[in-house]
């Protein structure tokens, strides 16, 4: 059977699937286990109403827990044992992971980014919004510079590829250096420690347009009074910005910081594709894919720590998120 | 706000030209790649692709014919370079200005275009700028001609030729069929699941829906390698094992945090008179599901659509653990990615067009429903 008609199926059931489940779950609830009359009909749809937001609920709670939920203790439990999973070893790929240089440095490596990427993508991306805001071809501007958010990390690094290529009739960079009379071209990806930064600028490339996108509205939300009396007072277009405008936006840059954050601790594709892991570029997400299909306990220790570094942010998105529910 | 005092300054100008900048520094690299894709395999490898509009000079070697007619002893062979088919195969864009020649590989510019050069033991030879030549030898040159080698202008000639080869015989065109067919299901079958819990959880009251809506904030974040082991080790015990069956339940699992986050805090913004009203008049949660919340959703399930679709076709990661790893199963990322950069990282002409041809398919998307895409993000995060 050719793969696009077991898609097309898999569609049919799947969306049929759903509609079934909610149709006829809610069908049953108010038809036949609690119905709406007889002597009981109060109790009844008292009844039916308390089951029903779990009817509603059950097939995304289903998918949630097995495979988002389940995951993160099923993956603690395997990461206590060895490449055979009936080998016990405790805490031992943790130990061994802490002893191994390459883990180390693909943590400080996975720190850089953390720290780089987020505070490069929210600087230009709020920079590009105070530019655009005022700009009449503004929206043109900000559309082509969100274009990236499109592209794979895979085709970005394909077209980043052909900036930092070896050869100054390819790479643009060696290109440049050519026009400054530097006749040997470099391999910027193969120098020690600075060919992180060479990675991490096609990742700034992606994200900056989300941030932009998210500060611009943020921009615009600013109540417009606040602007006008600064400007009464003196203020000029640096202080207006610097101690109006971004005071107010500051929760806004906070959330768009820490989704990049988050983000950054999961890519593995720029690392995997331009360089594979080579030259000291090494971080934990594209580690852990080094021992994927090899060794599941070491995979699973190393995406335990990603958890784990993940984890603050997490609580302090949930605590958020409950402030405004409540 | 032009208008009010002090805001309008020589910044103006400032601001308009540091945006031009961005935006062709932000441009500039996609240009590259698209400009590369369209160019012959020789010419990426002599010009940068900002050359391209122009003439690049490339060095090809050829013979000069043997047709001899004499002239006293000497014997006079003339003719075109290009002629030959080893020299016109330099050019497929035709060949232009012949700007030097020589007789030797190691030095193929070594005589200008058009002097006259003495090779020794009476013969010469001269090689014009339009490709015709005059050789003068004492010898009948019998069958073989005289080795030329010049250097000439090859005009820039763009090509469709990496696309014929990218799409026909490098396995894209399968790899763009898979990568469809991982996309379509994997972004619509979550959309019904997560519009009936967003709505629960926006809309009725229940004991734990706090917790819950807590839950989905907190999985949002969770990282997606956690889940590759302990799942891919279910799905080969329950014996989906890898597959696309599996893919698609794993890019559902994974899309459905943002999803219900997402509608749900887009169907508590929607205005509760109408909700309300509708009870009153007496339909139940699933009457008022389909009939009055699905509907005013649709700029959220929008939103939803473009970036799971977004997100399961630029996705590398689920796609190499959750799919097998033959050539008949590979979506366009792995093949990038694994096939083409590592056996061709050299040609540059059809990596630039293989990651031409997975890119246009996203950036339609995005162009034409940006707005939603917009809208969906500022739902996510900006209250």
């Amino acid at each position: 059977m050719p793969i696009i008609v077991q898609g097309l199926i898999t569609i049919l059931v799947g969306v049929g699937g759903c509609v079934g489940y909610f149709y006829l779950s809610n069908l049953a609830l108010d038809k036949v286990i609690f119905p709406a009359k007889g002597e009981n009909i109060g109790r009844n749809i008292n009844r039916a109403n308390a089951v029903r937001p779990w009817l509603f609920l059950f097939p995304a709670i289903f998918v949630l827990g097995l495979y988002l939920v389940y995951p993160v203790v099923g993956s603690f439990w395997r990461s206590l044992f060895g490449r055979n999973p009936n080998d016990f070893v405790g805490f031992g790929n943790y130990v061994s992971l802490a002893q191994s240089p390459d883990f180390r440095i693909s943590f400080f490596n996975n720190f850089l980014w953390a720290i780089v990427v987020p505070a490069a993508s929210t600087f230009l991306g709020l920079l590009v919004a105070q530019l655009t805001d005022k700009l009449s071809w503004g929206n043109i501007a900000k559309s082509l510079i969100f274009m990236p958010m499109a592209i794979s990390f895979v085709g970005a690094s394909l077209i980043w590829k052909f900036v930092y290529a070896n050869d100054a009739d390819i790479g643009l960079i060696n290109a440049v250096r050519a026009m400054f009379g530097f006749d040997n071209p470099i391999d910027v990806l193969q120098i020690p420690f600075w060919n992180n930064f060479f990675l991490m600028v096609i990742l700034i490339w992606i994200q900056t347009g989300f941030a932009m996108v998210i500060l611009s509205a943020a921009l615009r939300g600013i109540p417009e009074e606040t602007i006008e009396a600064a400007i009464l007072d003196g203020a000029n277009p640096w202080q207006l910005f610097f101690k109006i405008k971004v005071p107010q936006i500051m929760a806004t840059i906070v959330v768009v910081w820490t989704t990049i954050t988050i983000l950054v601790l999961k890519v593995f594709d720029i690392v995997y594709t331009m360089t594979g892991g080579n030259f000291g570029t090494e971080i934990l997400p594209s580690y852990m894919m080094d021992f994927m299909f090899r060794d599941d306990g070491r995979a699973t220790a190393i995406a335990f720590v990603i958890m784990l570094v993940v984890l603050p942010v997490m609580v302090w998105n949930i605590i958020e998120a409950r402030k405004e529910t409540r | 706000m032009d208008n009010i005092a002090g805001t309008k300054s020589s910044l103006t100008w400032a601001t308009h030209l540091s945006v031009l900048a961005l935006v062709l520094l932000w441009l500039i690299p996609t240009i590259g790649l698209f400009v590369s894709s369209f160019r012959d395999r020789d010419q990426i490898s002599e010009s940068g692709w900002w050359q391209a509009p122009f003439a690049v000079e490339l060095t090809a070697r050829g013979r000069t014919g043997t047709e001899a007619t004499q002239e006293g002893d000497v014997y006079v062979v003339t003719g075109n370079i290009y002629d030959d088919p080893e020299a016109k195969s330099y050019f497929p864009g035709g060949g232009g200005e012949i700007v030097a020649f020589g007789t030797s590989g190691r030095n193929p510019g070594e005589f200008e275009a058009g002097t006259p050069v003495d090779l020794g033991d009476g013969e010469s030879l001269v090689v014009n700028g339009d490709g015709t030549y005059e050789w003068r030898t004492p010898e009948d040159p019998g069958d073989r001609g005289q080795r030329v080698y010049f250097a000439a202008e090859s005009p820039p000639s763009f090509t469709t030729d990496n696309y014929e080869q990218v799409l026909t015989s490098d396995g894209m065109d399968r790899a763009f069929i898979n990568t469809l067919t991982v996309t379509i299901p994997a972004t619509i079958i979550p959309i019904l699941i997560a519009a009936f819990a967003a709505y629960a959880l926006a809309w009725m009251d229940f004991p734990g829906r706090g917790v819950l809506i807590a839950v989905v904030v907190g999985l949002l974040v969770v990282p997606l390698q956690l889940a590759l082991v302990p799942m891919l080790n279910l799905h080969n015990r329950i014996g989906i094992g890898q597959s696309f069956m599996g893919i698609w339940f794993a890019h559902t699992a994974f899309g459905m945090p943002l999803a219900v986050y997402l509608l749900r805090n887009y169907m508590v913004g929607l205005p509760r008179d109408i909700i309300e009203s509708a009870k009153v008049d007496g339909a139940t949660d699933f009457e008022l599901f389909i009939r009055i919340v699905l509907p005013l959703s649709l700029p959220a399930l929008a939103a939803f659509s473009i970036f799971q679709f977004l997100w399961t076709w630029n996705d590398l990661l689920v796609a190499k653990v959750f799919l097998p790893s033959d050539d008949a199963s590979k979506v366009m990322t792995v093949k990038i990615a694994d096939d083409l950069l590592g056996s061709r990282g050299g040609d540059w002409g059809i990596l630039a067009t293989a990651a031409f041809v997975s890119i246009a398919v996203p950036l339609i998307v995005f162009f034409s429903m940006q707005r939603f895409l917009v809208r969906g993000l500022l739902a996510g995060s900006v209250k």
